[in-house]
């Protein structure tokens, strides 16, 4: 009996321990010491972190933690973002919402990354959950204004409403007006990709102006400036906003109403959108750039001048997100006037020109380099490159935690020796132990493969594009890179060898893209059979892989290590070494 | 296997098994495949195939090209592991390796599919920006008329480019059929004629992956109003119209997105010769 009442006691006074840890990979490892820790982590357990959708089954999910409040789904790869998958591929988050609708009353959590939501997953969501708190909806797609006017209608202790560059059709509902005059719930708003004719802004004007604990608005594209003035008065105690179409001239009674509305918000921490802006209203917002820690100008075609008048204002900044526009000049300016910038991204504002259209170079990020400190994480776009400049980036900042580089032009070589970037490439992962994303650009050889296999130990996700010669470039990367999670390239000549050799090595990785490369449709079946917990998954748009010639290679290839074994919603293109080539080709 | 890392030790010797003669049979079959001999006999008549099969660019396979399917020579060690000393046009290469062909430079980086890596999202803002731009002084490219183009723009995508700039950024549109849920995209990029994107269409609708060779020389039947569908799209003032009245440069620059119509629905938009009823603004969707 006083066994009983020990364990009973210890078991409660754990559990109150993991309560306060909230790290996904620590309460693994909690669970793994044994197994009525297991046990009770896993009834205690509330959020639950899925980075690929097709790793795990929903009821596999439910079955092992039953008190899931709150849960995050990512679907396709990453290339999707750039077009490379095809339509209908997968990642439809239905499956999901109807498992968890029936086991998880209390669920108030579901952000979604590259997932197809439908309407029908939406009024799901909306009529299952009593609760429901948190919607985000990053990079979706499948649903229109119907699906979030069952969101609004429904969800009465909403907090969190985020479509992040989702894609949503526009079905001619007013979805907004379905918020019920009852509602204030709203703390976080972003509907920044919607169009104009979704968005009714008197309905958005009154859901403002009943919501005081909105700390978040991100606006869509077409609201007028003497709007965004409006709302930004009724809401004051905004810490993020973000801003929509400038007109087209400076009219000084529209300036002054968006000035002094801007003077208001004492807590506004971060701007964004500046879509179609016109300089001569920047300095409307002087009153708050002071206390910016985070800006993105990436869509505002604001020449480096004016960018440089506005960043000598904002010597909080923590996060620049900008064109390239800002030119080296801009650039250097940043790095005297912002020390405490931690993220900088760079895109290009013409990408398909082969002049460049502002004067960028790789002498910019160099000066933003040595001039800031805190500098972590890097995305940078430009024309040309040298290895000397990768260097003094490295030496500069070992700090470095992400560094993407994307030299537009596929096999630019350093435009000062002519070489390769291996060198500077190995600069960068040499001397940037705590490098966790990396991605590569330029002239490369299987050399800056050896480099990263040797040095980039806590690497996981790597991302290359028209590099190497030989397998043996991807077989320094699966072999070398211990932490890596993650890794995708296109049109790089990797083939069977450096993948059947390194086999066991995918399994304890979260996936492997391959497009464009040369591996056979031979290998993947191998492969398949070697290891029955990989999905390998080839994506051929050309028809059965196995029509074709033994060696031919296939067009896209998706490896990624599963418990739920071979999905059952693949569409015709996606091509398995268990296919039945006669369900195929039958409609 | 396990010995293949004796191979690879032993340095670079070729890239995926069979890579390359795996490629180059591919590429005859496709070859036939295409609906289009005449171009393809014109592009290896320039000797353009290095690299690449040529003859897919109008195969209407509704397959996503690829890098390889331009007649650009990029990465022949791509398939073959041979180190990379073919040049590439466009690239910024050192001074010891000659450029062999002029297609012109900036083709090279806008017919490469999901290159430069940017989202969707920030493409289309990109294009609203340049269209709001006055347009740049390449002049002296803009002498070409548009029946050469049409000729002449598989092979060479540069001059597409060139009379509007922001066809290059144009890329992936939407495409929805009447009575199917889930929409399809298509490259406009990647066609440079009506019949090239409704054959394409056509294969991404109207049958399924796997579909037999011979269909697909034949000619599309959305264009000529003997199917039951008929291909329309919508403008940049939101109207929507049947495709295949502009000539196709017109087509690319106002397009913004596509939808296959019942041909019985279809009673209320522009008529399909020469009148245009404008106001009619109905809203199909």
């Amino acid at each position: 009996m006083p066994k009983r009442l020990a364990s009973s006691l210890s078991d409660e006074v754990l559990e109150h321990v993991f309560s306060f840890i909230q790290s996904e990979k620590d309460r693994n490892v909690v669970s793994a010491v044994c197994k009525s820790w297991y046990e009770i982590e896993r009834w205690c357990r509330r959020k639950i972190f899925v980075g690929n959708c097709y790793a795990v089954s929903p009821e596999m999910v439910i079955r092992r933690f039953p008190q899931v409040r709150s849960i995050e789904l990512k679907g396709k790869p990453h290339f999707a973002d750039f077009n490379l998958v095809p339509d209908g591929w997968g990642g439809y988050v239905l499956p999901w919402i109807t498992e968890m609708a029936g086991a998880y009353p209390w669920l108030d959590e579901i952000r979604l990354k590259r997932m197809v939501v439908t309407d029908e997953s939406l009024e799901l969501i909306a009529k299952s959950f009593k609760d429901f708190k948190v919607l985000v909806l990053a990079s979706c797609e499948g649903f229109s204004t119907d699906g979030l006017a069952a969101i609004a209608a429904s969800c009465k202790n909403l907090r969190e409403l985020d479509l992040r560059e989702s894609e949503v059709d526009d079905s001619s509902v007013h979805w907004l007006s379905h918020f019920p005059e009852t509602y204030t719930s709203m703390v976080s708003l972003n509907i920044s990709c919607l169009g104009s004719g979704e968005v009714s802004f008197s309905a958005l004007e009154r859901l403002v102006s009943r919501c005081p604990n909105l700390r978040s608005l991100k606006l869509n594209r077409a609201v007028p400036l003497d709007k965004t003035a409006n709302i930004l008065r009724l809401a004051p105690q905004l810490v993020e906003f973000s801003a929509c179409t400038y007109s087209a001239e400076l009219r000084s009674d529209v300036f002054s109403n968006l000035a002094g509305a801007f003077s208001n918000c004492k807590e506004l921490r971060s701007l964004s959108g500046f879509w179609d802006v016109v300089p001569d209203y920047l300095p409307a917002i002087y009153s708050v750039c002071s206390r910016l820690t985070s800006l993105n100008l990436s869509y505002a075609t604001i020449l480096s001048p004016d960018l440089i008048k506005l960043v000598s204002h904002c010597p909080s900044l923590q996060r620049l997100l900008v064109l390239d526009y800002i030119e080296d000049s801009g650039l250097e300016a940043l790095a005297s006037n912002c020390k405490d910038l931690q993220e900088l991204r760079v895109f290009p504002s013409d990408p398909f020109d082969a002049e460049p259209n502002a004067s960028l170079t790789e002498q910019g990020l160099v000066a933003v380099s040595l001039g800031c400190p805190k500098l972590q994480s890097v995305l940078y776009f430009c024309r040309r490159m040298s290895n000397a400049a990768l260097v003094t980036i490295a030496q500069n900042r070992p700090n470095l935690n992400r560094f993407r580089l994307c030299i537009i032009e596929p096999n630019t070589a350093d435009y000062l020796t002519g070489e390769p970037f291996d060198v500077g490439f190995g600069a960068i992962v040499e001397h940037c132990k705590d490098l966790i994303r990396l991605s590569l650009s330029g002239l490369l050889t299987d050399c800056v493969f050896e480099y990263i296999g040797k040095y980039a130990k806590k690497l996981e996700m790597l991302s290359v594009a028209f590099a190497g010669d030989s397998d043996l470039g991807l077989h320094h990367v699966l072999s070398g890179c211990e932490s890596l999670r993650k890794l995708e390239i296109r049109d790089c000549p990797f083939g069977d060898k450096a993948l059947l050799t390194n086999a066991a090595k995918l399994e304890t990785m979260q996936s492997l893209w391959m497009s464009s490369c040369s591996v056979s449709f031979e290998a993947c079946k191998l492969l398949s059979q070697k290891m029955p917990r990989l999905n390998v998954e080839v994506i051929d748009e050309r028809g059965p892989p196995d029509s074709r010639p033994e060696n031919c290679t296939v067009d896209k290839l998706y490896i990624y290590r599963s418990v739920a074994g071979p999905r059952f919603d693949m569409p015709p293109f996606v091509w398995t070494k268990d296919e039945d080539l006669a369900l195929r080709l039958s409609p | 296997m396990e010995g293949g890392l004796v191979l690879l030790g032993g340095g670079a010797n070729g890239g995926g098994s069979g890579g390359s003669s795996g490629f180059s049979t591919n590429e005859s079959a496709m070859s036939e495949a295409s609906s289009y001999p005449a171009e393809t006999e014109l592009e290896l008549g320039l000797g353009l195939s290095i690299g690449g099969p040529t003859g897919k660019i109008n195969k209407a396979s509704g397959r996503i090209l690829t890098a390889k399917d331009f007649p650009v020579p990029r990465r022949a060690s791509m398939n073959g592991g041979t180190p990379p000393s073919v040049t590439v046009s466009g690239t910024k290469r050192a001074a010891d390796q000659s450029v062999p062909h002029d297609s012109g430079s900036p083709t090279a980086t806008s017919q490469v599919v999901g290159w430069p890596p940017i989202r969707s999202y920030r493409m289309n803002s990109l294009v609203n920006n340049n269209q709001a731009k006055a347009p740049r002084a390449e002049e002296e490219h803009k002498g070409i008329n548009e029946e050469e183009e049409e000729d002449k723009a598989i092979k060479d995508g540069s001059k597409l480019k060139k009379p509007n700039e922001n066809l290059g950024h144009i890329g992936f549109i939407k495409v929805n059929m009447d009575g199917i849920r889930i929409g399809r995209k298509v490259n406009l990029n990647a066609h440079s004629s009506y019949h090239s994107l409704a054959s394409a269409l056509d294969n991404m609708f109207l049958r399924s992956a796997g579909a037999e060779k011979q269909q697909l020389t034949m000619p599309s039947k959305l264009l000529d109003g003997s199917s039951e569908f008929v291909l329309t799209y919508e403008d940049k003032e939101g109207d929507w119209m049947l495709v295949g009245d502009v000539p196709w440069m017109m087509f690319l620059t106002s397009v913004r997105r596509l939808r296959i119509m019942k041909t019985s629905e279809a009673n209320g938009l522009a008529p399909r010769f020469h009148e245009r009823n404008r106001t009619q603004r109905s809203k199909l969707i």
